[in-house]
């Protein structure tokens, strides 16, 4: 893979747009979501307005908090900003891409969690306490989910270089399989719980019976709150946009042949992925109701048996 | 030289017996043993560059005209230097540590007699001296296990340890006996030229995993780890943990992989499920124990689990004639054997620490460590995100690598390995995501938060020997882990002269790329310097850009004031949820909450009940029968000298009877 100065620019790019797009796709989720319950709804400039407002509150620091919450923020959007520098959301082979493949972007991403489950621990109160502990869970569950998701779609590539298996599924020589099917809806599943959604978790609940991630940063403020909403944000781009270069990888160029209009041919095809997105992800979340705490393992469970079910039915089925 | 070395563990031991009671014995031992443990692992490096020819060794000692034979391979070398790795570090942390014991004379003279089995273990060249040094390794650290003797339970832990050892050992002499063959050549040397029926292999195979997985510990064998290893002082513990279970591995890749040459796809496939199986059951004992040295013995269950798994996968792909498949799951697990050798004794070392400092074995009465030990808190938590396999430390590298073989295993030719691998690819990523809850928990509850107890409260940073011993280490998972195309270049000899037909080395020390640049790579070092110069780069931003303004203020306490330590989440709570999905069906766990009536004064209890299946499904009903049997036979020991006699008599007869019908 040549690394140039144009590779270079396109990843550059690439990193500067996952990071300022973030945030819209936010909104715009909770555009659609106000305007489906008849309401009007913010404008979807919204999260970025709220992150520039957070940037310039002061932060409330409890009197206990040690070193580790304090660089928690940053290292959470750090990882989550490298995991989705890796992944190819408009152009493939970007000189980034062979740092890391499927399995590298999921652990970064478990990484995070890991580093935010103890953030929430920090303090010493109950409210990061039950976020973390639940948070604990629903990780337990989801990663193995997702690794069954990436088994199989590696067995059919061929591959886990995330470059490499966007192009193969984009080739004719796939053709549609159950597998596929099976694992689309596990990763949708797990994507759900990941970035803590409806039906998983709410993200604009304040009610402590049914918080996941909004217990574990309660105690944040100021600056802080935006690296981790910024995250959290991040996050969610993270997935569509995974979920679009592995299922829907129409339109990606090579960066390594292809020329400046196919580049931004394939940012066209990735916004409209994301839109598409959003809309389905805010249809689904106002038609659905959150489910107890406790029912997220019968869910996620549903999700990693889809995901064996997938990787199993590999070996006895054929592609039409 | 490594038989030099263990000749100097020997004479320190001999020399701690003498002078166990003085003061400054501690220092000259463990000074000593740190000192000799690196000249070995000098010369084991040395063998491993290519730079000191090894070499077989035959000594006039031990059975009568066969002599001890010690040789140095590339295996025995890699384990070596783990051996004597482990030594060092340990040792080093041990000057600081052993300046607290109570009874040195109960510690000093066993440690380096223990140094020099698990030494003597890896040169043995043939069969007589290999369980010799097996049992003097077993016997030494049974020793060290009941240095405490007097601690509640330790007693009990000291039984059951020699009980599976001795067993162990029992179950090894079998199949070395099978190995010899009938014209009892001992020597490694001849039993690898030995012609076997497929029985026989499967025999031995079995008698090997019974006798080197009962030392490793995996399940249904491990149930002696949790109890023993943190009986034994926290710098025992770590060799333990981190050391001799990896020497039960080298014995069972020098029998099956070595000795054997391979087995048959179904033994392979008994080798993943029982490795699966550890890793799953390890990790979610660890979850459910709140002693921190008994989380850190059940997650050494876990590991050692993934090592098998490794193993397994690497007999499935050479009896499927995948050479250079079967080289990298290999590789992945002698990988995963040196990391968990590095970050479980740095994990044991931080307990060590921790319960020195807190006087608490309990994760329930730490809390705020953070504070109090700066420099601990930090070696820990790197020890804690590397056992976790979060990228870019060690732990990750080597899974990464395993996950890949398991990958490749479509391409096996028998459906019963095709089919059950992702099933296993399954419970490895299963344990890993426990493994990181489990690590959030045990590092969070004890580090993290407020003090739950004065002790914690007071605690204080422990001296410069563990300190550096332990900040070596970490700085070592992350090296491994940035740079896991070094490790794998020393690995290579190994795996070469064991899997005839491996690849040949990559030369890439920055990325790992195990079959092809299509199919995967990782690079260790990219990986860490994005991370380093994103976070870099969004503090600088937010310094630019954000308000800077901070204020301290109390946190918040959702309106109920006089919020008690004992209100945060503790080790039992934060894994109730974990606890109720799996645990009860697997561990049968069990939550019992006593309210006392309105106007009772007592305080309301909640229990949790656990049984761990192993124990009650095998060993249990194994005691009860024993025991039955014993009480039979009790009144054989009370008649006369008469019926004594005559028992005599009817025996010889029944074996009179049964040598005139076999021949």
């Amino acid at each position: 893979m040549d690394v140039t100065l144009g590779t270079i620019t396109l990843q550059a790019i690439q990193s500067a747009a996952v990071l300022g797009l973030a945030p819209l796709l936010v909104g715009f989720v909770r555009k659609i979501k106000a305007q489906i319950l008849r309401r009007q709804g913010a404008s979807v400039f919204q999260p970025w307005r709220d992150l520039v407002r957070l940037l310039r509150k002061e932060v409330v620091l409890a009197e206990n908090a040690s070193w580790l919450f304090r660089a928690a923020p940053y290292l959470i959007l750090a990882l989550t900003w490298v995991s989705a520098s890796l992944i190819p959301v408009f152009a493939t082979n970007l000189p980034f891409s062979g740092a890391g493949d499927l399995i590298v972007i999921v652990a970064l991403l478990a990484s995070a969690r890991f580093v935010l489950t103890l953030a929430g621990m920090d303090i010493g109160t109950s409210f990061g306490g039950i976020g973390s502990s639940r948070e604990a869970m629903i990780g337990a569950m989801a990663e193995p989910a997702m690794m069954m998701v990436i088994f199989t779609l590696a067995l059919i590539a061929g591959s886990t270089q995330i470059s490499h298996m966007a192009e193969i599924m984009a080739s004719s020589q796939i053709g549609l399989r159950v597998s596929i099917g099976l694992a689309l809806v596990a990763l949708m599943m797990v994507a759900l719980a990941e970035n803590a959604r409806i039906p998983v978790d709410n993200p604009s609940t304040h009610l402590e019976l049914t918080m996941v991630h909004e217990a574990m940063v309660l105690e944040y403020s100021g600056r802080h709150l935006a690296m981790i909403e910024l995250a959290a944000a991040l996050k969610l781009l993270l997935y569509v946009s995974l979920i679009s270069c592995l299922f829907t990888p129409w339109g990606l160029a090579d960066a390594q042949t292809e020329g400046w209009m196919a580049f931004l041919a394939g940012g066209m095809f990735w916004i409209v992925k994301l839109l598409g997105a959003g809309v389905a992800l805010a249809v689904f979340e106002t038609s659905i109701a959150k489910m107890r705490v406790f029912r997220v393992p019968d869910f996620l469970g549903a999700a990693l048996m889809l995901g064996l079910l997938a990787t199993l039915l590999l070996f006895v089925s054929r592609g039409l | 030289m490594s038989l030099v070395c263990c000749a100097i563990f020997l004479v320190l031991s001999a020399c701690a017996v003498v002078f166990a009671g003085q003061a400054w014995a501690r220092v000259i031992v463990y000074g000593g043993c740190a000192l000799t443990g690196f000249a070995g692992l000098l010369s084991a490096l040395s063998y491993l560059a290519g730079t000191t020819p090894g070499g077989e060794w035959i000594f006039p000692l031990g059975l009568p005209w066969i002599g001890a034979h010690f040789a140095v391979d590339s295996l025995s070398a890699f384990f070596l230097a783990i051996v004597n790795g482990g030594a060092v570090l340990a040792s080093l942390y041990a000057i600081g540590y052993g300046r607290h014991e109570s009874a040195p004379w109960r510690v000093l003279p066993f440690y380096p007699a223990f140094l020099a089995g698990m030494t003597l273990v890896v040169l043995a060249a043939d069969a007589f001296t290999f369980l010799l040094s097996w049992e003097f390794m077993s016997l030494a650290s049974w020793a060290l296990v009941m240095a405490y003797h007097r601690v509640r339970d330790n007693a009990q832990a000291g039984y059951v340890y020699i009980v599976m050892a001795s067993f162990g050992t029992f179950a090894l002499l079998l199949a070395f006996g099978m190995l010899a063959g009938p014209d009892g050549s001992y020597a490694f040397s001849s039993m690898r030229e030995g012609i076997r029926a497929p029985w026989q292999d499967a025999m031995i195979l079995l008698f090997v995993l019974l006798g080197a997985g009962s030392k490793a510990g995996l399940v249904p064998l491990h149930v002696w780890l949790p109890l023993a290893h943190p009986a034994a002082p926290s710098h025992v513990s770590a060799l333990m943990s981190g050391v001799m279970t990896k020497v039960a591995v080298y014995a069972f890749v020098r029998v099956v992989f070595d000795l054997l040459g391979g087995t048959g796809w179904e033994a392979a496939l008994v080798i993943l499920v029982l490795g699966g199986a550890s890793a799953v059951l390890g990790v979610l004992q660890a979850l459910m124990h709140t002693d921190i040295k008994k989380i850190l013995a059940c997650s050494t269950v876990e590991n050692i689990g993934i090592v098998f798994i490794g193993l397994g996968l690497s007999l499935a792909f050479q009896s499927g004639h995948m050479p250079a498949m079967a080289a990298l799951a290999l590789s992945a697990a002698l990988f995963h054997v040196f990391n968990h050798a590095l970050f479980k004794s740095l994990l044991f070392f931080g307990a060590g620490a921790v319960v020195h400092a807190t006087g608490a074995r309990d994760l329930d009465k730490m809390g705020g460590l953070i504070h109090r030990m700066p420099v601990t808190a930090v070696c820990l938590l790197i020890g804690c995100a590397a056992i976790s396999s979060l990228p870019p430390l060690n732990g990750f590298a080597s899974e990464w690598v395993l996950l890949q073989a398991i990958l490749q295993s479509p391409a096996l030719p028998e459906w019963g390995l095709k089919v059950s691998i992702p099933a296993v690819g399954c419970l490895l990523a299963l344990s890993a995501a426990l493994a990181g809850a489990c690590f959030v928990r045990l590092f969070g509850v004890a580090f993290l938060g407020r003090p739950r107890t004065p002790q914690a409260a007071q605690a204080h940073e422990v001296d410069r020997f563990s300190l550096g011993a332990m900040a070596f280490l970490a700085l070592a998972c992350i090296l491994a882990g940035v740079m896991p195309g070094l490790i794998l270049e020393g690995i290579h000899g190994t795996v070469q002269d064991l899997i005839a037909g491996g690849p040949a080395p990559q030369g890439r020390w920055l990325s790992l790329v195990p079959v092809s640049e299509d199919r995967s790579t990782y690079s260790g070092v990219l990986v860490f310097v994005f991370v380093l110069v994103a976070s870099g780069v969004t503090a600088l931003l937010a310094r630019r850009v954000a308000s800077s303004a901070l204020r301290r203020g109390p946190a918040w306490d959702c309106g109920f004031p006089g919020n008690s330590p004992l209100f945060q989440y503790g080790a039992g709570s934060f894994v109730q949820p974990i606890r109720r999905v799996f645990g009860a069906r697997i561990l049968h766990a069990r939550e019992s909450v006593e309210m006392p009536d309105p106007g009772d004064l007592r305080p309301a209890s909640f229990r949790v009940d656990l049984r761990d299946p192993a124990w009650e499904g095998i060993f249990l009903p194994i005691s009860r029968g024993v025991r039955g049997v014993a009480e039979r036979c009790n009144i054989a020991q009370f008649l006369t000298i008469r019926k004594y006699l005559g028992l005599v008599f009817v025996f010889l007869v029944f074996l009179l009877g049964v040598l005139a019908l076999w021949t």
